[in-house]
């Protein structure tokens, strides 16, 4: 009987896989072609945001820098200046007041043009002439929107002439110059100012709410209220947050507008964080000290970044 | 703001290092940053500077021209980054900043250098004994009436004294329909009414804001002319709106007629002029303390010119200062800024053909000019707080003698 032995099994060194070089490279530049596109705004942060902060945290722990040949570090000397001195406390309470009443009217004004834009009670014609009008503000430069104001409120100006044919005042009114009005004044304006960022963002959050949960809240016998309550401000929820959140932040560094309608006068009523950093620098030279108060601003920007960010992705 | 103004350094930084290189050729570039050109009737400054380069082979000119702010601000980043132009305009109230950072360099150095006779120049700015600026030419401030309204309210001359100016403004004031005898401009953010129209009070009595060169606010004559603007406040005299008016709000309320006088450029005749040409107006010295007959101090303003310490060509540098200062050059552009020549020997063609100027220049060369700011340090920022503490006085909230013990404390603080 043959008995049929196999083979002994040849054992062949298989060459080792070998990728041409023209694929390796392919794939190289696969990998690669995100980063590169990526590449050109990496950079740009890099030497737009993060090279500058870096900097001025660096400047903030030194005794003065730029106008200070030999800059020596004072540890957090500068930080322990700033937040002790009363103009800061100042600036504080008044960017507090400035942002919480704006971005409060802002959410207020831009929700209720919005939804006289959204209601079907007027016609598509008068709500393009209305659309057209409310959005204005939004369209004007901050220098614009400052001249203009400073004209209107002009102690010989606009408004007060209006207010007094109408019986209001029986005096001038220095809205701007007088210390008792000229925060809520400045105030005023950047509502005006900022109010139709809130109306075209909500507007776009209303058209995008479907009419069923309106027919069958109403078929449930809501009423106009009930319906906005539980219908309209739920489904608008994520926008606002969204929208208020990024308010807080820009309203705070809110700076051109002030300074030029007030230079953060009469006295100091209307010094904000960002005034009082500017004068620090360009006024004083005190360069260390402004990076320091930059510091400060910068960290409470990053904690309502963070809430925004936390927000977006939960929302995500 | 500041990550802005990082970002700016930054850029600067990287960018700079061979802004006031020499070109090929052996051909010398100087670059010369100032917020003149702009100012002055198109074209004029180049000219100049063609003219320049006509007289001295070898070496031209690049003007890097902007508005007075951005050129402050691109002097204090050039400054920073040691990209600063070989040769700046320069405002007096940088100038004791600038020298602290050794930004800018010694001119008597290179006045020494080249041999130049200083004796034709007006004035000089100085820091610890040598000269840092030098003015080219000078905006006087004199008192600016207008001569309908003076009239009208029964006032047939300009005021000269204290009392004539504050019977004057009453006066005005009382003709109603919104007219105010004068006008004050406190912004803070543009502070320079504390020097104009403030201490110009001071200084046309003779008096000084300082003493040995240190704050001196409380003396007697700050003291009387702070607690004569407040007689004036108080008496509804001033123009509402102070507290944020700037100098170009001043102007506008004086040439639309609803302001009767105002301490003023003599550079915003022309404006006035043109704006309302049917306005009448006159010029006078400020008024003085209703017992002074001494010199009277004018206050005014310069364009004036330094030469950057990091510049590798301080020699060419000099010779385009020397030629500003020439007495001929001088006199063209101080006729074509409408300004007062910063040499001693040059007479403007305005003086000749324009009455109003020809007044101004009387005004100018019967008194002294006087700016005391002029290279204090932070300087800006003292009138800020001097104005801070005026604007509280004003508002009641603390005494005249209160608000210039205040602004002394916190001008101490800063020399």
């Amino acid at each position: 009987m043959s008995r049929l032995n196999a083979p002994p099994p040849v054992t062949v060194e298989a060459p080792a896989p070998t990728v041409p070089p023209r694929g390796r490279r392919r794939r190289l530049r696969r990998h690669l072609t995100p980063y590169l596109y990526l590449a050109p705004t990496l950079a740009l942060m890099v030497l737009l945001m993060v090279v500058p902060i870096i900097m001025v945290v660096g400047y903030s722990v030194m005794d003065n820098v730029i106008t200070n040949q030999n800059p020596q570090p004072v540890g957090l000397e500068n930080y322990v200046e700033v937040v002790t001195d009363p103009v800061f406390h100042t600036a504080v309470r008044n960017t507090i007041y400035f942002t919480v009443v704006s971005v409060a009217a802002h959410l207020v004004l831009g929700l209720a043009f919005a939804l006289m834009l959204n209601s079907g009670l007027v016609s598509g014609r008068i709500r393009a002439v209305f659309r057209m009008i409310y959005v204005l503000p939004w369209l004007f430069t901050v220098a614009i929107i400052a001249v203009l104001w400073r004209l209107l409120l002009n102690p010989n100006g606009v408004i007060n002439y209006l207010l007094d044919v109408a019986g209001f005042i029986d005096s001038k009114v220095e809205w701007l110059a007088n210390p008792d009005t000229a925060l809520h004044a400045i105030t005023f304006i950047n509502i005006w100012a900022g109010y139709p960022f809130f109306m075209v963002s909500l507007l776009a959050g209303l058209q995008g709410i479907p009419k069923n949960l309106y027919e069958a809240a109403r078929v449930d016998g809501a009423g106009a209220a009930h319906q906005f309550w539980h219908v309209t401000i739920p489904q608008l929820k994520p926008i606002i947050i969204s929208m208020v959140l990024l308010d807080f932040i820009w309203t705070t560094q809110q700076f051109a507008l002030i300074w030029m309608t007030t230079g953060g006068g009469p006295i100091n009523v209307t010094e904000m964080l960002s005034t009082f950093t500017y004068k620090l620098a360009f006024s004083r030279y005190e360069f260390s000290l402004a990076s320091a108060s930059a510091v400060v601003v910068l960290a409470l920007s990053m904690i309502l970044a963070f809430f925004y960010v936390r927000h977006q992705k939960a929302r995500d | 703001m500041v990550l802005v103004g990082a970002s700016a350094l930054a850029l600067t930084a990287a960018c700079g290092g061979d802004t006031d290189e020499s070109a090929a050729g052996g051909t010398v570039t100087l670059e010369f940053a100032q917020w003149w050109e702009p100012e002055l009737p198109e074209g004029s400054l180049r000219a100049l500077m063609d003219e320049f380069e006509e007289q001295n082979p070898g070496i031209t000119v690049e003007l890097l021209s902007g508005p007075y702010a951005s050129t402050k601000e691109q002097v204090v980043a050039g400054a920073a980054a040691g990209t600063m132009s070989d040769v700046v305009g320069l405002d007096g109230a940088w100038v004791n900043d600038f020298s602290r950072q050794g930004s800018i360099t010694s001119l008597t150095d290179l006045m020494a250098e080249a041999g130049y006779d200083d004796g034709e120049l007006a004035s000089q700015i100085q820091i610890d004994g040598a000269t840092y600026m030098i003015p080219v030419v000078n905006f006087v401030y004199p008192l600016i009436t207008n001569d309908a309204l003076l009239t009208e309210a029964g006032v047939d001359a300009p005021p000269a004294n204290r009392t004539e100016f504050a019977d004057a403004a009453q006066a005005i004031t009382d003709l109603g329909d919104d007219v105010s005898g004068w006008a004050l401009p406190l912004s803070l953010e543009a502070p320079n009414g504390v020097q104009n129209d403030v201490m110009s009070w001071v200084w046309a009595s003779g008096g000084s804001m300082l003493a040995d060169g240190q704050p001196d606010l409380t003396n007697a004559q700050v003291t009387g002319a702070a607690e004569y603007i407040q007689q004036l406040w108080d008496a509804g005299v001033v123009a509402p709106g102070a507290f944020t008016m700037k100098e170009q709000d001043k102007v506008e309320e004086f040439t639309n007629g609803r302001v009767g006088m105002m301490i003023s450029s003599l550079a915003h005749v022309n404006t006035i002029r043109e704006s309302n040409p049917d306005l009448e107006f006159s010029i006078a010295a400020i008024p003085a303390e209703d017992s002074y007959d001494g010199e009277r101090g004018i206050p005014y303003a310069s364009w004036g010119i330094g030469v950057a310490e990091n510049s590798e060509h301080k020699a060419e540098a000099w010779k385009l200062v020397e030629f500003l200062m020439s007495e001929e050059v001088n006199s063209e552009l101080s006729s074509l800024a409408n300004a007062f020549p910063g040499n001693t020997s040059s007479v403007p063609d305005f003086v000749a053909d324009d009455e109003m100027f020809a007044t101004a220049f009387e005004i100018y060369q019967s008194g002294y000019p006087a700016n005391e700011f002029t290279g204090l340090p932070v300087a800006e920022e003292l009138m800020r707080m001097f104005g801070e503490e005026f604007q509280r006085a004003l508002d009641g909230d603390q005494s005249v003698a209160e608000a210039l013990d205040a602004a002394q404390q916190r001008w101490l603080s800063e020399f």
